[in-house]
């Protein structure tokens, strides 16, 4: 036991962004490789996090790496900037960096990062999207050795996925994939968009802005870049069809808060146990909103 | 408002972390633990938090069971986040572990070995009973323990090394000679793993994996799925020396010792290759701390994954993959508890799912019941 | 332009170190495929023949006679030691041992097909016998629903699988019809080259014939090349134009079915050919 041990003080023991530069340095470099091969599950080392793994650590090493103080910064979690994760995040990048901005306007943000949801106001490309991973690979679910699946990636052979939808529609007349849709980017690799739902998939399409993925248990980092097609995998004779949300009577059920008929809503039951539908992008909702008031103002 | 937390997440993280600390601080006592106390007194908790968290630093591992009110996963996964803002400034060379100094050394192989068995600090044969005496210690004899003890021992010229049971077994031609590796170590935490993955990333994996995951592979193996039936023909915890170069004129220094498990088990002998002898092969388990059961465990785990690397994995305990990417405390534990998060939107697309599915099965139901009419 | 189909030059395997003496230690001389001096295997020693289109060529031997190994290796399912083999399609030579492990899997997957002794390696049971169908197709880059539905249909109909029974799974299938299963599945991709591994052995002799039937058929249909191995003259008799016989990983005799069965030259033939009648 060394007894002159002495701590390090509080604020000299972390610097600015958390990870040391040597590792910034190593995820800013897998970025890079990520980007020159759109879909490519890269490699990294990823560092442990002090948040637990699957809180959001790849998706944050990414973020601490690329944050510079000129960035402006929204975290959302399921949609929401005041979810409990999402406060977290917010709030340990705001304490290891330090002269960072944060908002909850989108379009303030110059780094967004985001777990289960794609803001619903289209980015642009000045705004990178970072969004965090639990399985990278959407080849788990028909083969469960790394090795084989990554000949399978490198070969773009994606057939015993593509029988899991045979399978699915033969057995129960649908694809039963909810999230994680399996993504085809620039007609090769096939991704794990992260949970997400289907709603947001085709905004992974000619997106203008970069969308990075981080899976930090995982230790893979991948990128959709600007402009690049995204594809879900479906056949050519079914279409891929994002989550529906009409009522019994076919009609759009609408944000019970704002209005909205466009948005992908939540749903749940209030203290009488009648059904609520809300906006789960909630400053998409704060600004339907703040419209209607402004128009009702006026009138 | 609802359960959904449209506002107020802010609120309840704070007012969660204060209850935490709330029951922390409820103790009746009065007494907040003393890190000396956790890191003697606890010396084992100390040691497994400072193997799984991959970083010898005891004071902190008592820092961090003290803040983690005792849950080593915790405590290993602070450990862990700690080393991550620290840069690699460089590597030790290959330490000899001829050269610890041995608190505890034994053999199961052989009735005596070169240099005697040295029973040291262990439980392996003592009574679990409780001891009802340490509920109510007394402060004073508490302290004299140390005294009493340090007093009593005899003068004993205790060599610096003892040589390695294993040396005898190779002079003899029962074990495979000594493979040079003229490659550098694999750093598990510089570098991903892709899988095949060298032995020494397996050994650096496995050096700090949670105890307890690695003794559940290793004991499938034990029991039945797998059949290293190994020997332990030494296992040693001791005190090794850390040499690092000095850094102006390059020769080796002792920057300062860290207490380590080793482990070396022999197991069932396979046919040499080429022109070589049958020899029995081998299982190598090391870790920081004081952490037997694991540095065994390991051990095991090593000869397996040798043999599945070499012949195609017949067990889980011999397929690299499968062990080595799920003995991860940090890694396990994270992802179990990231369950408690929200995924309201998940299962909303979820939901919506069955119910498409349902209404298809509901209408085809239909169709064929008016068919029937 | 030739109507050769595949070329195979002194095909090999030895399992185990091997040593200078294997060869010439083993075969149907020494009676054993196993080398006295290193313990290796010498399962398949020297195998050369040619193969042309629509044709059936029958392989056969007792167990051990290296017989499978010589298609395993040929359908890339395990690497000889030593040997050539070259297959020519759409006049294009595909030399197969030098191939990446990519290009192999791809001929394996578009222009070969296999059916084993074992359903269990030919068949997907996780998912419906459709499905193990569609996942041929969608490998060779089909990705349209209704018209793999319609392959699978038309397949399972042709080797007289209930259609009924597609979306089910072939876990529950009997034993024969497993095998047809495996057929229509290897034959989906309309493969100019078939090989087919003990497919009757252990069937019900009934069933054997009906699938000896259909294998006939189809050839005569597809004008499908194959090679089908067994140690049953029965099946060579019915579907092979020309044969090879193997003992101890060597070829020991090669010709027309019809001579070999007539007129047989090697003392281990005569003796096959003697234990039938």
């Amino acid at each position: 036991m060394n007894i002159h041990y002495e701590f390090p003080l509080e604020e000299a023991g972390y610097a600015f962004g958390f990870l040391d530069e040597y590792a910034k340095k190593e995820v800013r470099r897998t970025i890079l490789k990520a980007i020159c091969i759109p879909g490519y599950q890269t490699p990294y080392a990823s560092r442990e996090m002090p948040m637990g793994r699957g809180f959001g650590t790849g998706g944050l090493q990414l973020t601490l790496s690329l944050i510079g103080t000129n960035d402006t910064l929204k975290v959302i979690d399921q949609g929401s900037d005041d979810s409990v994760n999402a406060v977290n995040m917010r709030q340990f990048v705001q304490l290891t960096c330090p002269g960072v901005e944060v908002t909850e306007k989108l379009e303030e943000a110059t780094l967004i990062q985001s777990r289960h949801r794609i803001p619903e106001i289209a980015l642009t490309e000045t705004q990178v999207l970072v969004l965090q991973v639990p399985y990278p690979d959407p080849l788990v679910v028909v083969e469960s050795s790394e090795a084989r699946r990554k000949i399978m990636h490198a070969e773009a052979d994606y057939s015993r996925l593509l029988v899991k939808l045979y399978e699915d529609i033969v057995h129960f007349n649908e694809i039963t994939i909810s999230h994680r849709y399996p993504t085809r980017i620039n007609r090769h690799y096939v991704i794990d968009p992260s949970p997400i739902p289907r709603w947001d998939v085709p905004k992974l399409n000619q997106s203008p802005a970069l969308i990075l993925f981080g899976a930090g248990r995982e230790k893979k980092i991948y990128a959709v870049p600007p402009y690049t097609v995204a594809e879900p995998l479906v056949f050519d004779d079914l279409p891929f069809r994002v989550e529906d949300f009409r009522d019994e009577h076919g009609q759009r059920r609408a944000c019970t808060r704002c209005g909205a008929t466009n948005s992908f809503l939540d749903e749940y039951s209030d203290d009488n146990n009648i059904k609520i539908y809300q906006c789960s992008d909630s400053a998409y909702c704060d600004g339907q909103l703040a419209q209607h008031q402004q128009r009702e103002g006026k009138a | 408002m609802s359960y959904v937390a449209i506002k107020g997440g802010k609120a309840a993280i704070d007012g969660a972390a204060a209850v935490t600390e709330f029951l922390r601080g409820r103790d009746d006592s009065g007494e907040p633990l003393n890190l000396s106390a956790i890191e003697c007194q606890l010396r084992l908790l100390t040691s497994r938090v400072v193997s799984e968290g991959g970083l010898y630093h005891p004071r902190l591992a008592s820092l961090a069971i003290k803040q983690f009110q005792g849950d080593t996963l915790e405590a290993a996964f602070a450990l862990r986040a700690y080393r991550s803002t620290k840069p690699r400034l460089l590597a030790t060379p290959v330490q000899n572990s001829t050269n610890m100094r041995c608190i505890r050394r034994i053999s199961s192989a052989f009735k005596d070995i070169p240099g005697g068995q040295m029973l040291g600090p262990n439980y392996d044969f003592t009574l679990r009973l409780l001891r009802f005496d340490l509920a109510d210690e007394d402060p004073n004899e508490f302290r004299s323990i140390a005294r009493k003890f340090l007093g009593a021992l005899p003068e004993a010229d205790l060599p610096d090394s003892f040589p390695k049971v294993l040396d005898a077994l190779r002079a003899e031609g029962l074990l495979p000679p000594v493979a040079e590796s003229r490659n550098e170590p694999f750093d598990i935490t510089r570098e991903p793993l892709v899988f095949p993955v060298p032995r020494s990333a397996a050994l650096a994996t496995m050096a700090r994996a949670e105890t307890g995951s690695l003794l559940a592979m290793a004991y499938s193996n034990m029991r039945g799925y797998g059949d290293v039936h190994p020997t332990v023909a030494e296992l040693r915890v001791g005190y090794i020396p850390v040499m690092v170069p000095h850094p102006v004129t390059g020769e080796p220094m002792e920057a300062g010792e860290v207490l380590v498990t080793e482990c070396e088990v022999v197991a069932m002998y396979e046919s040499g290759k080429a022109d070589c002898l049958p020899t029995f092969t081998l299982g190598y388990g090391a870790c920081f701390g004081h952490n037997e059961v694991k540095a065994i465990s390991m051990a095991i785990l090593d000869r397996s994954l040798q043999k599945g690397m070499q012949d195609g994995p017949e067990n889980p305990s011999e397929d690299p993959e499968f062990v080595l990417l799920h003995v991860d405390g940090v890694d396990s534990m994270g992802f179990a508890s990231h369950y408690k998060m929200p995924h309201y939107v998940t299962f909303q697309s979820d939901m919506d799912r069955l119910r498409t599915t349902q209404g298809k099965a509901r209408a085809a139901d239909q169709a064929s019941q008016m068919e029937v009419v | 332009m030739s109507n050769r189909i595949l070329e195979v030059c002194g095909l090999s395997r030895i399992y185990g170190s091997g040593c200078p003496l294997c060869v010439e230690s083993t075969g149907p001389e020494n009676d054993t495929n196993i080398c006295p001096h290193c313990g290796s295997v010498v399962a398949v020693h020297g195998v050369s023949f040619d193969l042309f289109r629509g044709e059936i060529l029958g392989i056969i031997g007792e167990s051990g006679s290296g017989k499978s190994s010589t298609v395993k290796m040929l359908y890339f399912d395990d690497t000889p030691t030593a040997g050539e083999a070259v297959f020519f399609d759409n006049g294009e030579r595909h030399e197969l041992f030098r191939q990446n492990a990519a290009q192999q899997r791809s001929l394996r997957n578009k222009r070969f097909g296999m059916v084993y002794q074992n359903p269990h390696l030919g068949l997907n049971f996780q998912v419906s016998a459709g499905g193990n169908i569609a996942e041929r197709l969608l490998m060779s880059d089909l990705a349209h629903y209704g018209e793999i539905r319609r392959r699978a249909q038309e397949l399972l109909l042709r080797t007289e699988v209930l259609p009924e029974r597609m979306d089910q799974n072939p876990k529950t299938f009997s034993g024969g019809m497993q095998q047809r299963v495996q057929i229509a599945k290897a034959l989906v991709t309309r493969p100019p080259l078939l090989f087919l591994d003990e497919v009757t052995t252990g069937l019900d002799l009934s069933v054997q014939a009906a699938i000896l039937d259909l294998i006939l058929e189809i050839q005569q249909e597809l004008n499908t090349a194959m090679i089908v191995v067994t140690h049953d003259l029965g099946v060579i008799r019915l579907l092979a134009g020309r044969t090879l016989v193997m003992k101890h990983g060597r070829v020991v005799e090669a010709g027309l079915t019809d001579q070999i069965l007539e007129d047989p030259q090697h003392a281990y033939t005569q003796r096959l050919v003697a234990s039938s009648l």
